[in-house]
């Protein structure tokens, strides 16, 4: 039982470094902020939530679970919204997005008013 | 020593590692930026690769007790962000402003 708990972890553990090494990797490699933002806040949230699993799963302790339990539940509760409201700031700041984006809704809508109306007071 | 504990400690090595290379890789865009909210979003990520490593240690040294410590950084990482993000959110419309006045200076300098 121990063992299979053990080989159980260990596949967690690599399966979670590797989601971080992805977000990592991302946030090195994609090109404007918003992209990264993809990157960052999901593929990094799952890695560190797959790796508390792995740490609830070795030690097979209630207590151990409920609290892993309850960390993971903040992170997935946190993470779009810290994510959200970063990419909302970005964008009423008026960071640009990257020149080859194909499709930018936020245009002409509250977002681009707020900065016109900036811009004209 | 049997294979299952083996694997385990192949496992946690591979995966500190591996968290140590996603770790760097995020201070380098930390220290790359270029804009304000890249770094923040480094930092975000740069706490939730230290929460990785917190659990990677807490199963290689079997002391459960970094699980709270993983809790309580999840907690200081997420309020540093939303400040964060409000203080970006004070620079409302003046970034936009000074991209707009770079086009409209190349632009005049195309005219010439």
């Amino acid at each position: 039982m121990e063992a299979v708990s053990q080989i159980l972890a260990a596949v967690l553990l690599l399966v979670g470094s590797l989601f971080t090494l992805t977000a990592a990797l991302g946030l090195l490699r994609l090109p404007d902020v918003y992209a990264r933002m993809h990157a960052a806040s999901k593929a990094g949230t799952l890695g560190s939530c797959v790796i508390l699993v792995a740490l609830a799963v070795v030690e097979a302790d209630l207590a151990v679970a409920t609290r892993a339990f309850a960390a993971i539940m903040f992170f997935i509760i946190t993470a779009p919204i810290s994510a959200h409201l970063l990419a909302r700031a970005a964008l009423t700041a008026g960071y640009p997005l990257w020149e080859g984006s194909v499709c930018d809704e936020t245009r002409n809508t509250a977002f681009q008013n707020d900065a016109d109306a900036t811009k004209n007071t | 020593m049997s294979f299952a504990s083996t694997f385990l400690t192949l496992a946690t090595n591979i995966a500190l590692g591996v968290l140590s290379l996603s770790f760097l890789m995020v201070v380098w865009r930390v220290l790359r930026g270029p804009t304000l909210p890249d770094r923040v979003i480094a930092l975000d990520a740069l706490v939730v690769i230290a929460i990785g490593l917190i659990g990677t240690i807490g199963i290689k040294t079997g002391f459960t007790l970094y699980i709270d410590i993983a809790l309580a950084l999840g907690l200081v990482g997420f309020l540093a962000t939303v400040a964060f993000a409000r203080f970006t959110l004070s620079l409302e419309g003046k970034i936009q402003r000074q991209t707009d006045d770079r086009e409209q200076q190349e632009q005049e300098e195309g005219h010439r």
